[in-house]
């Protein structure tokens, strides 16, 4: 008889030690699963006390774990084999997985009854089905590090049975945390700063900045596509869309070449944290990495940040590119990142930016135009999205 | 047609359907469903209609030793002139000319047959006006030369390539074929002077018919390897069921388009000869006067392409930086880089392609625009 995958068992993380909370904490957790999980229609959901059950009904079991490990607050999943609670038919299901796993050589059984009824107890099950690999395969039994756990976790109606646990991605359930501002460029490493941010917990809305026409409704329509991602792990992101165009040919026109990029950073600084205030969102964050370019040395850092009090997380600071790009992979912004179309950043760039500005230098350049009226210009012309998973029906599809 | 054509100025990608063409067609998709290789009525029917629009190309055309076969496009139909007669030499593989300034089906096509098929491509070069250097094509025109392929007019610039010229040299070399592309000269010039080509490429949907829809057009004796092997259609040369009702419609996308040939080349010369003077003060026209009055290159030295062409779409206009076909692809332009056009003006290039449909206000718009555009966020 072949044994299909019908369930995952999937584990709560850290949740357990939340008390009180923990009611939030699991609803939230599943919540963010199931949008997750929104293109596999077919399956269905059981939540009780320490689990969530997925019933796969015929879904692709390696799609879907593949996807559950982009859900945060998720310590670990198992793929279960759905059989009938008679200790004969479980030690059958038990000795197919067993043969399955080829590669590994020592195992070990745990097996728990939620149904205390059930005979023989754990250790019965545990010696009867180990009984039966050793009869029939090459396995050894290694209490202490084995190549394969087999559980069996035997209710009252049927028992699940499976091999080893996939770890899940960690941290908190989206949305338990308060809520950030994330300055999305369209690049590689900010979606990753945001994706770090909902880990532990914190719901992230974003803003970008757009200067047309020197950026073309083509990097638009990525960074939509990028904050369509997002919201994966959320459900929906709020997208704050600011047109920079007029303050960047003003930035452009009356401070120093070296100097445009710093400036214009803190100008982004600036319109972000008055979007963050009216959105109550708690702090900004940035996919900045120490030293990446010329405006994330550690004294560009102080320069941009000397306009506001708000906090700046930057999850991605000591990050290589290369473990950016990985992690972009990773939660399945890469692709999209890395189409070619001008940011509002690549378009000025002068020749030589300044690595190590000065604050009073900055001053100095802000002083020579008024840039008051244009920021209030930029803020006044926003527009706001909420970009959802949620996919509208095409009639031409 | 679709209403809002204004600000639309990117002809030479594409045209929008001709209504009489598009209610032709919808009256033989409700009346016509059946296999034109068919025995029965409804079959031979189609077939008829099949085989009058072929005639009805060569005759409008005037191309009587040239025989029809239909294509997806005239992108198929250059990988078929390539491929299918270089196929025909697979046992001792020959040269091949392509000019450096084709379009990247010919270009890719020849590629292909350098690199896994152990061809030899020469790619002969353009002067600074993009016309073929007939000194280069007389010194690689070898004894194993097998075919040349030339296009008419080109994609980018509007250069007209000398054709008559090329035909006259290559009498002296009658085992080597002429493939013309005449994909940007077709219902616009008068094809007179490729008659002679071996093979020629056509397309319907830049004279406002159907995508999807080309023909090669081959002299009859001449023998060529399908790409598609399949069933008897289009004489063996490419097979699978033929688009019938498609191919039908060539014919009077054709027709209409000659009728007005001359009528809407005067036009459209006055369009560009106005776009022309209005332009002058502020971009460099990389195309030569002397181009197709259909294809205008311009640059300038403030904005790159993809800025400048973001801000007219903004105003309203829609044009190309470089040929459709390769906009996704963010290096140079092939074209101008075989004209030898400086790396930073070539950053800056727009293609402004009209049409009888294009207004002379439209244009006098699109100078005003333009001069703006380039004021405000010229850097």
């Amino acid at each position: 008889m072949a044994y299909e995958a019908s369930v995952i068992l999937v584990r709560y993380g850290e949740l357990s030690t939340k008390g009180k909370n923990r009611k939030d904490f699991v609803n939230r957790l599943c919540e963010n699963t199931k949008n997750q999980l929104k293109e596999f229609p077919r399956l269905t959901y059981e939540k009780t006390y320490d689990r969530l059950y997925i019933r796969l009904n015929g879904e692709e079991c390696e799609a879907v774990s593949e996807r559950l490990q982009r859900v945060f607050g998720l310590s670990s999943f198992s793929v279960a084999i759905k059989v009938e609670s008679v200790l004969e038919v479980i030690a059958e299901a038990v000795l197919a997985l067993a043969k399955k796993e080829t590669g590994a050589k020592t195992f070990k059984m745990m097996a728990r009854r939620h149904d205390k009824l059930f005979y023989p107890d754990s250790d019965g099950i545990n010696r009867h089905c180990a009984g039966l690999i050793l009869a029939n395969t090459k396995m050894t039994v290694d209490v202490h590090h084995p190549d394969l756990k087999i559980i069996v976790e035997v209710q009252r109606d049927f028992t699940y049975i499976m091999a080893g646990s996939i770890a899940g991605a960690g941290g908190f359930p989206v949305g338990i945390g308060g809520k950030a501002l994330l300055l999305l460029s369209g690049g590689i490493d900010s979606p990753v700063a945001a994706v770090l941010t909902m880990k532990r917990g914190v719901w992230v809305e974003a803003v970008h900045f757009a200067s047309p026409p020197y950026t073309s409704e083509a990097a638009l329509d990525k960074v939509k596509k990028l904050a369509g991602i997002l919201s994966g792990f959320q459900g929906f992101v709020r997208l704050h869309i600011v047109n920079l165009t007029e303050l960047q040919l003003a930035i452009n026109q009356h401070c120093d070449p070296s100097y445009t990029i710093t400036i214009l950073r803190r100008m982004m600084v600036r319109i972000s944290e008055k979007i963050a205030t009216s959105h109550k969102c708690l702090a900004l964050v940035s996919g900045e990495s120490l030293g990446q370019v010329a405006s994330q040395t550690i004294q560009s850092i102080q320069v941009i940040n000397e306009v506001t009090n708000f906090p700046i997380l930057r999850p991605c600071i000591s990050m290589d590119k290369v473990e950016i790009i990985q992690q972009s992979y990773k939660i399945g912004t890469y692709e999209t990142s890395i189409l070619p179309y001008q940011d509002c950043c690549t378009i000025f760039t002068p020749q030589n930016p300044v690595t190590k500005p000065t604050v009073k230098k900055a001053l100095y350049q802000e002083n020579r135009f008024d840039w008051q009226p244009l920021l209030q210009k930029a803020l006044a012309d926003m527009t706001t999205l909420v970009i959802s998973t949620q996919e509208e029906s095409k009639d031409y599809l | 047609m679709p209403n809002d054509l204004k600000g639309y100025l990117d002809y030479a990608s594409t045209t929008p359907l001709d209504t009489e063409i598009r209610q032709t067609y919808e009256g033989l998709l409700k009346a016509y469903f059946a296999n034109s290789d068919s025995l029965y009525k409804d079959g031979r029917q189609i077939e008829t209609m099949q085989e009058e629009s072929r005639q009805q190309i060569l005759k409008l055309l005037g191309l009587p030793k040239h025989q029809v076969i239909f294509t997806s496009g005239a992108s198929e139909a250059n990988n078929l002139a390539l491929k299918g007669t270089a196929f025909l030499h697979q046992i001792k593989p020959g040269r091949i000319l392509v000019s450096a300034i084709e379009h990247s089906s010919v270009l890719n096509s020849a590629k292909q047959l350098a690199e896994v098929f152990g061809f030899e491509v020469v790619y002969l070069p353009v002067d600074e006006y993009g016309i073929v250097k007939l000194e280069a094509l007389k010194k690689n025109l070898t004894a194993d030369t097998i075919l040349v392929s030339i296009q008419y007019v080109n994609n980018e610039t509007g250069t007209l390539e000398p054709i008559r010229e090329i035909l006259s040299l290559l009498r002296e070399y009658p085992g080597v074929l002429l493939h013309c592309d005449c994909v940007q000269a077709l219902g616009k010039i008068d094809l007179s002077e490729v008659k002679d080509a071996d093979l020629i490429s056509l397309s319907a949907h830049k004279i406002y018919g159907l995508k999807g829809s080309g023909v090669l057009l081959k002299k009859k004796h001449l023998p060529l390897v399908p790409l598609i092997s399949a069933g008897q259609q289009e004489e063996g040369l490419r097979g699978g069921t033929s688009n019938a009702l498609v191919n039908i419609v060539f014919a009077k996308t054709l027709r209409l388009a000659l009728e007005k040939q001359a009528e809407h080349f005067e036009y459209v010369t006055s369009l560009n000869q106005k776009l022309r003077k209005g332009l002058k003060d502020e971009v460099i026209f990389l195309s030569p006067d002397n181009a197709s009055p259909y294809i205008l290159s311009i640059a300038n030295l403030k904005l790159s392409s993809e800025v400048w062409m973001n801000a007219l779409e903004k105003a309203g206009f829609l044009v190309s930086a470089k040929s459709t076909c390769s906009s996704r692809k963010t290096s140079d332009s092939h074209v101008l880089v075989a004209m030898g056009i400086k790396p930073k003006l070539r950053q800056n290039v727009i293609r402004v392609s009209l049409s009888h449909l294009v207004e002379p206000a439209d244009i006098d718009r699109f100078i005003a625009v333009n001069k703006e555009i380039l004021a405000h966020y010229g850097l």
